[in-house]
């Protein structure tokens, strides 16, 4: 008998089982959704199947009696422009300031402190005061995002920088290199399948943010919906779409992890 | 011609003197071979030639110019490890430094420049045995293929000096041999001036033509840090004498805190 940590599940096996955790939990909902239907059927709390699968085929595929629109898409849409534009923005912003706090001894004197600093607020406490600045528009939702994501981006990718070994600095700059070249062809493309890592690390907070954000100030997007027909106890709506941020959310990690997988065949693959 | 020259040079870290009172000159196209104990200043040495330390006192010299206290391309330098870029494949990292000096802004060339500049790094490439790996990254290559990129890519800016910091340490046996053969062709080639730190003395009497002993002349067993290490011996190799002619008439300490003699 090999010792149990060298003990392998086959390749089938090895999806099996990762399915199984799925399965188990799709089993024990649908059990004691049945249960509590049977006893009233009128309950909300766990619809069945084919309650969701009929409220969802009308989010989605029927215009809403009020405004004509398709619910779940416009939902969809309205948060992953947000999502994505924060960042899009937070990942440049991050990119710049990480690389010039990690590059550069006088950036960093000055900002990493701050930076350190900024990213203990709580940026949830922050909201009201956005609010309050630039309205309950989009940019409020973009900006917390933002204020959430970027200094986290930053103080990772300034660290990433400072862990190069100081061999290659040195390395460089025997080549001639002025410190323009060294951040354009030797901290640079060295940073790319990084930022990807921070990103995919940062995923989880932003959504949190967005939902945060749509929950309070908002007129569609997925986490206004939710917290929308909260008040009908509409669970039919709820789950569904609470499996769907989950989808995209990891549509999106595994997108950031194949694109670092191909584009950066130099690097030694990330967690 | 390149002449370096150290005069009366001190060097410590707060109470800790590395190096006292260090005096020296090296003529062109020399093969400078350093050894001695651990902690006994020869990295401290190399790092001022190389620009990431600066002396406490005396002056370091290269054509009677003090060095500017960062490093130049004037110096090029082969670490035990790490100082290959591993985002670049194999042509890449040999490319760099002619890419680097021909376009300042971009760091890149393009068209006929970078043709020509290819021309020269394939050859540089065969030069060490590495034609076939040319499109490979260099996590892909053994340990001593690495050294010999490295050594390629600091060859092809042509430095006036190459600074060897136990280039070998890291290789088997049977590969340092090979990088022996190579290093001397290089040297040979370019007729730069070379520093080599190392650990093992049959290599510095073998490639040397001249060996630098690093050791403390003055102990204070109170306050071991009281005195900093100087070079008592140098000793020119020419003629390549057998090891175990000279071995016997030079003091090396063996081991970091061996007792004095």
């Amino acid at each position: 008998m090999r010792r149990l940590i060298n003990q392998h599940p086959s390749r089938g096996g090895s999806v099996l089982l990762s399915a199984l955790p799925f399965l188990l939990i799709l089993l024990v909902y649908l059990y004691y959704s049945h249960a509590r239907l049977l006893e009233n059927p009128g309950d909300k709390l766990l619809p069945s199947p084919a309650n969701i699968a009929s409220t969802m085929h009308q989010y989605a595929f029927e215009e809403d009696d009020r405004t004509g629109d398709y619910l779940f898409w416009v939902d969809t849409i309205a948060s992953l422009e947000r999502l994505l534009i924060a960042l899009g923005i937070s990942a440049s912003l991050g990119l710049v300031l990480g690389l010039a706090i990690g590059v550069l001894p006088y950036v960093r004197s000055t900002l990493a402190p701050f930076v350190a600093a900024l990213s203990l607020i709580p940026p949830l406490a922050v909201l009201p005061i956005l609010f309050i600045a630039v309205g309950l528009g989009e940019l409020a939702k973009v900006t917390l995002i933002i204020i959430g994501v970027t200094p986290i981006i930053v103080r990772d990718l300034s660290l990433r920088t400072s862990e190069l070994p100081a061999e290659q600095i040195i390395k460089a700059q025997t080549l001639g290199a002025s410190s323009w070249q060294i951040v354009l062809r030797v901290v640079l493309p060295q940073l790319w399948p990084r930022l990807i890592d921070a990103l995919r690390l940062t995923l989880g907070a932003a959504w949190l943010f967005l939902i945060a954000a749509e929950a309070i100030a908002s007129t569609e997007g997925l986490g206004y919906r939710i917290f929308l027909v909260r008040r009908y106890l509409a669970m039919d709506v709820i789950l569904p779409y609470v499996a769907w941020i989950t989808v995209l959310a990891f549509a999106m990690d595994w997108t950031l992890r194949v694109v670092r997988a191909k584009a950066f065949a130099w690097a030694a693959p990330g967690a | 011609m390149t002449q370096v020259t150290v005069k009366r040079l001190w060097k410590n870290y707060g109470a800790q003197v590395v190096l006292e009172n260090v005096n020296l000159h090296i003529g062109d196209h020399e093969f400078v071979t350093i050894v001695g104990a651990s902690g006994c200043g020869k990295t401290t040495f190399l790092k001022m030639l190389l620009g990431i330390e600066t002396p406490n006192k005396g002056d370091f010299l290269i054509d009677g110019e003090p060095l500017t206290g960062e490093p130049g391309p004037d110096r090029g330098i082969v670490f035990q490890r790490y100082s290959l870029f591993p985002h670049l494949r194999v042509i890449d990292n040999l490319l760099l430094g002619l890419e680097l000096r021909g376009a300042p802004f971009a760091g890149r060339l393009f068209g006929a420049r970078r043709r020509r500049a290819r021309a020269r790094a394939d050859e540089l490439l065969e030069a060490v045995g590495l034609q076939g790996s040319a499109d490979k990254y260099p996590r892909q290559l053994s340990g001593g293929m690495q050294q010999r990129l490295s050594i390629a890519q600091s060859v092809i800016c042509e430095p006036k000096i190459l600074l060897l910091d136990e280039p070998f340490g890291a290789l088997d046996p049977g590969i340092t041999a090979d990088m022996h053969t190579l290093i001397l062709k290089l040297w040979n080639m370019h007729k730069m001036t070379i520093f080599m730190v190392t650990h093992d003395l049959q290599e510095s009497f073998e490639l040397g033509t001249r060996l630098l002993v690093f050791d403390k002349v003055r102990h204070d067993p109170q306050s071991p840090e009281a005195f900093g290490a100087t070079i008592t011996y140098n000793i020119p190799l020419k003629g390549h004498r057998a090891p175990a002619e000279i071995a016997g008439s030079v003091h090396i300490p063996s081991t970091e805190g061996s007792p004095p003699p």
